[in-house]
């Protein structure tokens, strides 16, 4: 049934809504990297709810026009122009007074979503117009979606794509130095407001689909998760796309496979457990690979102080020192040096008295500050340098 | 105003009061630690808590469900922190993670569970149901000291009452340790105070407040009164002591005048149905904010030039 719908062989409807259900989470994906690497994540929450009354209006304007109050592009074009205001009371409020942005978002939020139901209870109220349907804009809905809605969104994602990448380069700048952007001559506050427009235009093209409380999930997710994997932004951009992409598409498939499976918050889901992923087992930055590193690390502490100890012909109690010892054939299992140990003792100890000798020397101050304890002075020095070191030494040096 | 007013109205104003104050109070420090948005995390996050309370218990009482969302809010705030830790995230975005997976989590799970015999689905965790706390047994101002109309009350109403006599005296007891942990946490902690477990504690406290305000009022109240109120009071004043008065005053206003405007706004504009109290209390204190914006004394950073 899986394959089936990740086939595309689910029916027409199903295939729609995977098709334009991946398109959405790549643009999402992609123009979320940018909020997240300007961290400003969460004023794409404050859009995306700020969205409803706008709807709301839009379904009452049309009623009372005499059209069809469920005509999505004109219930699109109305969350947009709220979400717009939206964002221009969050940015009114974080420049204009003291309050810190996170204030401004939640205020935002809050009372445009609590507007918005004010609206819907209004519009459950009128007797005129079709009604029902505007709560399906909370959670989204494929349930019944006709092909026009699904193109909006297919046609919307591609579009927001587009400007994404045209607009990559000034809007990774100022996410990440607005200062040294504006001093570059760039109109850091109309790329900002680009950045934000985008954001806006991914709230209401997924609203539908996704719904208005859990779109703000593929703006963030997916970038949170593609950062583990680079540390280059257009690598950042790329994998969030795919994860977005990824997670939409199969949000979608899985979500048509059974009735009680609904596509948001399947769609958020199949994200989340990409992040998890990413999170575990990404390299560099999971958290696998801080183990490991960390393993590595101890390792390397342990056997460096086992060998010296070695050297100076000190007994080794402490457990983990004398298993690793022991693995790496430096001891026999009774604690007692075996011949490899030995020699690379003498070498340790050597190193140590090479390292003492050159932090005692004023001329090596800038080679001596690399001392930790672990690293081979060759891999500090020249070995003219050395040689130079091992005079002081005396004959020691030569055993 | 008399017998009708007691019986439909009183006990929903009361509780929307409480709950407005239970959650702004805990909102000042959360607003001035740069924490505001917990409230919004809190408020996403307990609604899987509340369906897999209903799931474990089969029933939709009230103290499994306040259980089960506080161990989901306490769930989501370990998380957010251990994500922010192990994935060197910028809180913004580990919470916005956490919540929205939370978030999806519950509905997914509201699905696929047979809900179709209790009253849960997930509009109702949101706008809540204020009007409908009304107290049946109340025949005028009289059944106040009636013992045997007073057992009648909505059950909301003495647990709400509880969660805010709670959220005073945290407040109250731990007043000077929060005030300079707030403001100065280094030197708090230079001075010995525990800074770590009293913002968890803060946390804690605002969690509860939220749960206790989500089971009688739903979720836009408590996200709206968390931040709101607190934020208009700071542009009233630079006291912190001032804050707190002007947050209790406009969470109460908003609630009070919210609740009228909603319940009789549409009789008086020649509509025939209230309409949600809950959104109409969010607005309004929306609105209070943005008159504190514009007009508010200290509305402007310290520094700032007065026109800008």
């Amino acid at each position: 049934m899986l394959i089936d719908a990740l086939t595309l062989q689910l029916g027409y409807n199903a295939s729609l809504v995977a098709i334009g259900a991946g398109l959405l989470g790549i643009a999402a994906g992609a123009t979320g990297t940018f909020l997240f690497l300007g961290k400003r994540a969460l004023v794409s929450d404050a859009v995306s709810h700020a969205t409803l009354p706008g709807v709301g209006l839009a379904f009452i304007l049309m009623v009372a026009l005499g059209g069809d109050g469920r005509n999505l592009p004109g219930l699109l074009a109305g969350s947009a122009l709220s979400a717009g205001l939206g964002l221009l009371c969050v940015s009114w409020l974080t420049r204009r007074t003291r309050l810190s942005a996170d204030a401004a978002i939640g205020a935002v939020l809050s009372v445009f979503f609590g507007a918005g139901v004010v609206l819907l209870t209004v519009i459950q109220t009128m007797s005129g117009g079709r009604q029902a349907g505007l709560d399906s804009f909370l959670l989204g809905s494929t349930a019944g979606m006709l092909r026009s809605d699904a193109l909006i969104i297919a046609l919307g994602g591609a579009l927001v794509l587009a400007a994404v990448l045209v607009l990559r380069r000034p809007m990774a700048l100022v996410a990440f130095d607005a200062e040294f952007a504006a001093a570059q001559g760039m109109n850091v506050k109309r790329i900002d407001l680009a950045m934000m427009g985008l954001a806006m235009a991914i709230t209401v093209v997924g609203l539908k689909m996704v719904g208005l409380i859990l779109i703000v999930a593929l703006l963030i997710i997916p970038p949170v998760a593609a950062r583990f994997w680079s540390e280059r932004v257009d690598h950042v951009v790329l994998l969030a796309g795919a994860f977005g992409g990824l997670s939409g598409y199969v949000g979608a498939a899985i979500s048509a496979t059974a009735p009680a499976l609904p596509t948001g918050p399947i769609i958020v889901i199949v994200a989340f457990g990409l992040f998890a992923l990413s999170l575990l087992a990404a390299p560099g930055r999971g958290v696998l690979a801080a183990l490991l590193r960390h393993r590595r690390f101890q390792t390397r502490v342990h056997l460096r102080q086992g060998l010296l100890a070695l050297a100076q012909g000190q007994p080794i109690y402490e457990p983990l020192t004398l298993r690793l010892m022991r693995r790496a054939g430096y001891v026999r299992a009774d604690g007692v040096a075996t011949e490899a140990g030995r020699a690379k003792a003498t070498r340790a100890a050597l190193d140590e008295r090479r390292w003492q000798m050159l932090r005692g020397d004023p001329r090596h101050e800038a080679a001596a500050a690399r001392y930790d304890g672990l690293t081979p002075l060759e891999r500090v020095l020249t070995a003219d340098q050395i040689t130079e070191l091992d005079r002081g030494l005396g004959p020691e040096a030569a055993r | 105003m008399g017998a009708e007013f007691v019986s439909l109205s009183l006990t929903p104003m009361l509780i929307g009061i409480c709950a407005a104050i239970a959650c702004a109070l805990p909102g000042n420090f959360l607003l001035l630690r740069g924490q505001a948005l917990i409230g919004d995390a809190i408020s996403h996050v307990v609604l899987p808590g509340i369906v897999l309370a209903f799931l474990v218990t089969g029933t939709v009482a009230a103290w499994p469900m306040m259980l089960g969302a506080g161990a989901a809010a306490l769930v989501a705030v370990l998380l957010i922190e251990a994500i922010r830790r192990l994935g060197r995230i910028e809180p913004g975005a580990a919470m916005g993670v956490v919540f929205t997976a939370m978030f999806a989590g519950g509905v997914l799970l509201l699905e696929q569970s047979d809900t179709s015999q209790v009253h849960l689905d997930v509009q109702h965790a949101l706008y809540g149901n204020l009007e409908s706390l009304i107290w049946l047994d109340a025949t005028g101002w009289s059944s106040l000291t009636d013992p045997e109309a007073l057992r009648a009350l909505p059950p909301e109403l003495p647990r709400i009452v509880l969660t805010l006599g709670f959220v005073i005296l945290f407040t109250a007891i731990l007043w000077r340790p929060l005030k300079l942990s707030t403001f100065d946490e280094g030197f708090a902690r230079t001075l010995g105070l525990p800074v770590r477990a009293l913002s968890l504690g803060l946390v804690i406290v605002a969690a509860i407040a939220a749960v206790a305000a989500f089971d009688a009022v739903g979720s836009i109240i408590v996200i709206a009164m968390f931040i709101c109120p607190p934020a208009a009071a700071r542009l009233m004043t630079d006291r912190l002591e001032a804050q707190i008065g002007w947050s209790v005053l406009f969470a109460a206003m908003s609630a009070v005048l919210g609740y009228v405007l909603a319940g009789y706004g549409p009789l008086w504009l020649g509509g025939q149905h209230a309409i949600s109290a809950a959104g109409m209390i969010a607005t309004l204190s929306g609105v209070i904010l943005g008159l504190a914006a514009l007009f508010g004394p200290h509305r402007h950073r310290s520094g700032a030039p007065a026109d800008g």
